[in-house]
């Protein structure tokens, strides 16, 4: 009988090698304490990221595992070079009540990031009805549901847990997956940790979890919602979070030579009376992705406004509109001259 | 304990057949759960995969992609197998591959609410057979492109039907190493078009009712321009008399109601043997891209355009004022087949400098008018009163070495 379970076992790997090199439930990996509560085990490190994407209104809880004795380098405008076996973490979530956290979250996935020596491998997991664990799933789900939003305002959503293409779309560049989120520019912030307040790269460097801090003062991220940065500060700060991570050069936009990372300096490719190329009836009838001064006259803002599949940017990861993002769009295009 | 290779082969037959559901019929059938089976299926799938799709309609409400080399998707005929996505929720397109070496054949997509078969930087691709439609007609609502291989090298089209795109049915963008073969468009605003890309032939096609029937274009500001050596031979182009409906704004809603062939901007381009006719504003159009570009590395202007053996019937009776507003500026009545706005770069206008644009070999045509009209558009610009369109055929008379056939990589 022992023969019969090897090849069993033999034939399963063959037909899915993505299976053999992930656990099939959340919990096996043994990163949470507290799965529930996503309260991480000792050497799993919270932490979170100046400009996130915007995901619905989802909460992310975001965690990094990283081997005993390994370490993370630093890298101001890319991701941080992690080690080997380390993965990034994080859950997707929506509060019962957004004007009272405490009465909990509904747990929709957690996704992974698994650094592996061929790469970065991208799975996600889905929380079951009693949110005890959640189990891999490779070609993504629709989850219906509602929360209650910051204006007591009950919100039906169609969330989309993206399948791995998906995954991948987003976070390939020139064919390689990466993280996005974990670059030096996006992680220069304060962290309510356990043990206090801290800085997160202090605190990373301090734990041997990261090497290579640049010795200058690293300056601190523009952030979107904050109004102490200015309107050019932070919608740039907005895009780069938002679209740069396909609209980049080898990015999955990237044959639309309109690129919107921070870096990007070069007006046409910033999208500035850049005309459509690819953009069907996303072109909204507007001639120009940015016009500036007429907010109403760009299709940048055309398609961040809509929700109908065929014209919405991003692609993936809304099927609402990000209401308070919109008005700092149009002020900055406004303000263009 | 011993067992025979026989048994073990037995035993994993049968694992084989439980893991794939049934032992006699790979083939997904249309059903509530074909959804999730066929996206399971192209991510779980190993290169050499073949992933059928049975007979009938699939009603989808979310895209479907694939991201695994040399896997075919197969159906059961360009009309038997139908992937609909009327209900579409989710999604920028229809079916997006991103992996190389995909075989795609005998099925169709339909009412994507974008585009219909988005193919991203892949080397080699082969659509054979497949139909892409928005079957309301063409409509300003419809996606943008049934085909749309992009960024990719040996891309080929063969036997393809593409119907009712609100810009282009068969599109190939920024690509290397092209074929598009014995394919139909009907209802696009532009038939097939070739944008940015080297090394294409468009042989053998039908591209009728569309606003333009082939384009050959480049644009500035995009990672691949300076499109070259493209070959357009034995095609149809005939009643292109569908008005441009594609939404404002998209280059392509500059394509004049009733073009055959246009090309614009790019170097090398042999049109030869082609019908076309019963075409509007004209049968081949050759201009320059008029809008302002800041892009210095972009090349506006098209030359080396060598046009024989095509014959040229009824073309140029209604030119559209709008769209070809310096054709019927310049022309009165029926404007010749063949039309060249005539702008060349200022130093090759005052003389000091000359170079191949546009040459002409023997084309045929039924009418006692001119044939082929150079609008001299620079000159109407800048000294309006010596302006002159210039019909003399004889002046631009001349021979091109013809364009090598396209060799893909891996032939």
């Amino acid at each position: 009988m022992k023969i019969f379970f090897k090849i069993l076992i033999i034939s399963f790997l063959s037909i899915s090698s993505l299976r053999a090199e992930t656990f099939s439930l959340l919990s096996e990996y043994n990163f949470f304490q507290d799965i529930k509560g996503q309260v991480p085990n000792k050497g799993i490190i919270p932490y979170h990221i100046a400009n996130p994407l915007f995901s619905d209104y989802t909460y992310k809880f975001r965690f990094v595992s990283m081997p005993d004795n390994s370490v993370a380098s630093y890298n101001h405008e890319q991701v941080f070079d992690f080690p080997i076996g380390a993965t990034i973490i994080k859950t997707f979530a929506y509060p019962v009540d957004d004007r009272n956290l405490k009465k909990g979250f509904q747990l929709l996935e957690t996704r992974l990031l698994i650094h592996k020596k061929e790469g970065w491998i991208p799975v996600s997991y889905i929380w079951n009805d009693n949110q005890t664990d959640a189990e891999i799933k490779f070609i993504g789900k629709t989850i219906e549901t509602s929360w209650i939003d910051k204006n007591g305002i009950s919100q039906n959503v169609r969330y989309r847990v993206p399948n791995i293409n998906q995954c991948k779309s987003c976070h390939q560049i020139n064919k390689v997956i990466k993280p996005i989120g974990p670059k030096g520019r996006n992680m220069n912030l304060d962290f309510l940790y356990k043990e206090g307040q801290k800085n997160q790269l202090e605190y990373w460097e301090f734990n041997d979890r990261l090497t290579n801090l640049p010795k200058r003062k690293i300056p601190k991220p523009a952030i979107w919602d904050n109004e102490s940065f200015s309107v050019a500060e932070r919608a740039r700060a907005y895009l780069d979070s938002n679209c740069a991570h396909c609209h980049r050069k080898g990015g999955s936009a990237g044959n639309s030579g309109f690129y919107l990372s921070l870096e990007q300096n070069d007006g046409v490719a910033l999208g500035v009376r850049k005309r459509p190329v690819a953009a069907g009836r996303g072109s909204g009838g507007m001639a120009y992705v940015i016009d500036p001064g007429k907010p109403e006259d760009s299709i940048l803002l055309y398609r961040m406004a809509s929700t109908d599949p065929g014209v919405m940017m991003p692609e993936l990861s809304r099927s609402l509109n990000h209401k308070e993002a919109l008005p700092l769009i149009y002020d900055w295009i406004k303000e263009m001259e | 304990m011993k067992i025979s290779l026989s048994k073990i082969i037995v035993i994993n037959f049968f694992i084989f057949i439980n893991l794939t559901g049934s032992l006699f019929s790979n083939t997904i059938q249309p059903g509530p759960l074909s959804y999730e089976e066929i996206q399971k299926a192209l991510i779980l799938s190993k290169p050499g995969d073949i992933i059928e799709l049975g007979e009938g309609i699939f009603e989808f409400e979310d895209g479907l992609s694939l991201d695994v080399n040399n896997v075919t998707i197969s159906g059961e005929g360009i009309n038997k197998t139908i992937l609909s996505f009327k209900n579409q929720k989710s999604g920028a397109e229809g079916l997006m591959i991103t992996s190389s070496g995909v075989t795609l054949k005998d099925f169709a997509v339909e009412d994507t609410i974008g585009d219909a078969i988005v193919v991203k930087g892949a080397n080699g691709i082969n659509f054979l057979r497949v139909r892409t439609e928005w079957t309301g007609g063409p409509k300003e609502t419809n996606g943008a492109y049934g085909f749309y291989p992009v960024q990719s090298t040996d891309v080929l089209i063969d036997g393809c039907i593409a119907i009712g795109a609100s810009d282009a049915g068969i599109y190939v963008g920024q690509s290397e190493r092209i074929k598009v073969l014995n394919s139909i468009a009907r209802y696009n605003v532009a038939g097939i078009e070739i944008e940015n890309s080297f090394y294409a032939e468009v042989i053998g096609n039908l591209s009728e009712h569309n606003t333009g029937g082939i384009l050959v274009f480049d644009l500035p500001d995009l990672p691949q321009q300076g499109g070259h050596h493209i070959l357009l031979e034995n095609n149809i182009v005939r009643n292109n008399d569908t008005e441009n409906f594609a939404p404002e704004g998209n280059i392509v809603g500059n394509t004049p109601n009733g073009t055959g062939i246009m090309v614009m901007a790019n170097q090398f381009v042999e049109i030869k043997n082609n019908e076309i006719k019963n075409n509007a504003t004209a049968g081949i159009l050759i201009a320059s891209y008029q809008d302002e570009a800041e892009d210095k590395n972009y090349n506006p202007i098209a030359s080396n355009i060598f046009i024989h053996g095509n014959s040229l019937i009824n073309n140029g009776f209604s030119v559209d004022k709008i769209r070809a507003s310096p054709i019927s500026e310049v022309t009165n009545g029926k404007v010749p087949d063949i039309i060249w706005d005539g702008v060349v770069p200022f130093i090759e206008w005052i003389g000091l400098r000359s170079s191949q644009r546009i040459i002409l070999g023997d084309n045929y045509s039924d009418s006692d008018t001119p044939i082929f009209a150079n609008l001299k558009l620079m000159t109407k610009y800048l000294i309006s009163s010596l302006h002159k369109v210039d019909t003399n055929y004889e002046n631009y008379r001349g021979e091109l070495n013809p364009i090598r056939p396209v060799i893909f990589e891996k032939d």
